[in-house]
């Protein structure tokens, strides 16, 4: 019995479920922002998944897609931290329920 | 493809991705995360990418996961602790969850086998990224050097 | 594979079958194992990975225990004195004694460390390690593990390590550890680009990523006299020299200590782990060690080919256990002789100096390939290095201010 295309589907969803589950129910900035990682390499996961059970195309597509998401992934987690550390800088908290100075 | 290697990897992967969502201690939830991502790496492999795992491996594990912890060190008055999971952000995420599996059963053209495909060389991937995507390179090149100078900017101290 | 005929000296067949002993050897092995038990063609696949894993370990783990005890005789003979030579003849068997030392010490956790990150810290090290000696061809028709993107795979797998030390720095629950780590994670860190990049010419010139054919694209002889490894053109020669020097600091060796300054922050963070703790994080120091100059070797010095046609019936794997003492015998001395320097230097020397001229370095290799790889093309590379590195030179030497030297003597 060799895994279809579904179980792959399947897997890759509930790697999204717990990366929002993560983004949800935590109060530290880092934590949101693993759950956003995690939730961006759910859906390399299904890129190469659907490239993989699909008629292959010359330039292959998903891997493409998938190697620029990784890179980009990388470069927005950078830029979040650097955030996270100027926030933590002025208001010595890394608690985003205390970031509430906008509030109307 | 072997089953029981699927198996094993997805019992990793989604044991780990819960831990690190769930565990207390921030230290513990980042490597339970690193951990997540060699499973998703192993996927990869099992699915015959092995340029694009080989790349996760080195970029999250080995630069993602490294700027998280020097960023957990470097914010650390708070308390170390963080509340686990709450009961309304699990059960929107087993809502989503429960969503996109209804979504997945109910499509009869994903439940197929796996084809034959032409091994994915290292060779292929630099042709189509010097021939077909060119233009995506050089922007995410300019992408990442935006990124590089933004977060250099934003972590600079003032000068008084 | 990559099939190619062996021109012997003496005798052909002699030298073809002392040169593919252990891959014959292997083969009647493995077919031995299939006719004794008939098993089905995966349980030999796994067979044969396991007989090359046993191999690798039991080299590199022997090769381990000689270097231990040479490197302080050799740094013994530099300091002029001689080093460890009760135990044994000239001192060989020392290190069964430390082995055994290692063994029986008693295992301290500290009380308030968090036990599960301290104890897999030094097994992921030593892991990491381990998996990149996979991709390196140690002789003809002789790498472990053929993957088509070797090079990287040995990368990935060199960026877990990272990781790694940040666990043993955290896990000890040590100010001085926790420094120690984050010094080495950060020179490792900044030493890692120059590392990738230095090797990048290479891959550009051969069109692989594959050790087995990086090698293989190092074969011949120019004018029938000089071998066509990379080290012998003038990018190459700089990749060579950049890409050594950054895997000394990736090792933590000295010049580079720093994370490991016995004199400064007691051990870094290796400071709250005794005994066979210890001895793996040693291990995974020196195996990294031999990893990264089997990949040196692989990527400039040829591999396993010889540097004179008339001695190519020396076997392959001699020629490339041969290279990587060689520089390991470098790497000794440059320890017994170098002062450390500042983390602050390091720093300065990675960002400044190492990353232009890697830069360079592929820039140069591209020079030489448009200009025809003879001549005209050695002549231009070399021309656009020696213009970056005497450009380097007068840019970064602006701070440097000498007074005079004022002896003073007692009246």
């Amino acid at each position: 019995m060799t895994p279809t295309l579904q179980v792959f589907l399947i897997v890759s969803a509930a790697l999204f479920s717990a990366g929002l589950l993560a983004v949800l129910s935590r109060r530290h900035a880092i934590f949101i922002l693993i759950g956003i990682e995690m939730m961006l390499a759910a859906a390399n996961l299904n890129f190469i998944a659907f490239w993989r059970f699909s008629p292959q195309s010359q330039p292959p597509t998903g891997v493409m897609i998938a190697i620029f998401s990784i890179a980009i992934a990388a470069a927005e987690a950078a830029v979040g931290l650097a955030l996270v550390i100027a926030v933590y800088r002025h208001y010595r908290t890394t608690n985003v329920d205390h970031l509430d100075q906008l509030k109307g | 493809m072997s089953s029981v290697a699927f198996v094993l990897i997805a019992i990793l992967t989604l044991a780990a991705a819960l831990a690190a969502a769930t565990l207390q201690k921030l230290m513990h939830a980042t490597l339970s995360f690193a951990v997540a991502l060699v499973g998703v790496a192993a996927f990869f492999f099992l699915l015959g990418a092995e340029f694009v795992g080989l790349v996760l491996v080195f970029v999250y594990i080995g630069a993602v996961a490294v700027l998280i912890v020097f960023t957990i060190l470097l914010t650390r008055r708070d308390a170390r602790k963080d509340h686990g999971a709450n009961w309304g952000g699990a059960l929107l995420a087993v809502a989503v969850f429960g969503g996109l599996a209804w979504a997945v059963f109910k499509t009869p053209s994903v439940a197929i086998g796996a084809p034959h495909i032409r091994a994915l060389t290292v060779k292929r991937i630099g042709e189509a990224l010097m021939t077909s995507y060119v233009w995506p390179l050089q922007c995410v090149g300019l992408l990442l050097t935006a990124a590089l100078i933004g977060a250099l900017v934003l972590v600079m101290e003032e000068k008084r | 594979m990559i099939n190619q005929s062996i021109d012997g000296f003496l005798h052909p067949d002699v030298s073809k079958s002392v040169d593919q002993i252990f891959v014959n050897a292997k083969q009647w092995l493995l077919g031995l194992l299939s006719w004794l038990t008939g098993a089905p063609g995966w349980v030999i696949q796994v067979a044969s990975s396991l007989i090359n894993i046993f191999a690798l370990l039991f080299v590199f783990l022997t090769l381990f225990a000689l270097m231990s005890v040479l490197e302080r005789k050799i740094l013994g003979r530099i300091q002029n004195r001689y080093g460890p030579n009760r135990v044994g003849p000239f001192g060989l068997l020392q290190p069964v004694a430390d082995g055994i030392k290692m063994l029986i010490k008693e295992d301290i956790v500290p009380a308030r460390a968090d036990k599960l990150v301290h104890f897999l810290a030094p097994i992921l090290i030593a892991a990491a390690a381990i998996l990149a000696l996979g991709v390196i061809p140690y002789g003809r028709n002789m790498t472990p593990f053929t993957i088509d993107g070797g090079i990287l795979f040995f990368f990935a797998v060199g960026s877990t390590t990272e990781l790694a030390v940040f666990m043993a720095g955290w896990g000890s629950n040590n100010k001085f550890s926790m420094l120690g780590a984050m010094r080495a994670i950060a020179q490792m860190i900044s030493y890692e680009l120059p590392l990738i990049i230095t090797v990048l010419p290479v891959v550009m010139v051969v069109g692989w990523l594959t050790p087995d054919r990086i090698v293989a694209a190092q074969t011949g002889y120019t004018l029938g006299l000089v071998p066509r490894w990379f080290v012998f053109t003038p990018w190459g020669a700089t990749a060579f020299i950049l890409f050594f020097v950054s895997g000394l600091v990736e090792s933590n060796r000295t010049p580079f200590d720093v994370p490991e300054g016995e004199s400064e922050i007691v051990a870094g963070h290796m400071t709250e782990y005794s005994g066979f703790k210890y001895a793996t994080f040693f291990m995974a120091e020196y195996i990294g060690m031999f990893a990264i100059t089997g990949l040196a070797a692989t990527l400039f010095l040829g591999g396993w080919h010889s540097p004179l046609s008339v001695l190519e019936f020396i076997p392959s794997y001699v020629w490339f256990f041969t290279k990587l003492s060689a520089l390991l015998l470098v790497y000794i001395w440059l320890r017994g002789t170098l002062p450390r320097t500042r983390i602050d230097q390091i720093m300065n020397f990675a960002w400044k100096f190492i990353l232009p001229m890697s830069f360079t370095c592929v820039i140069a290799a591209a020079v030489w390939h448009y200009a025809g790889r003879g001549l005209r093309g050695w002549l231009w590379s070399f021309v656009v290095i020696a213009i970056v590195y005497t450009a380097l030179s007068m840019l970064l030497d602006t701070q440097r201010k000498f007074a005079p030297r004022i002896y003073r003597f007692a009246e």
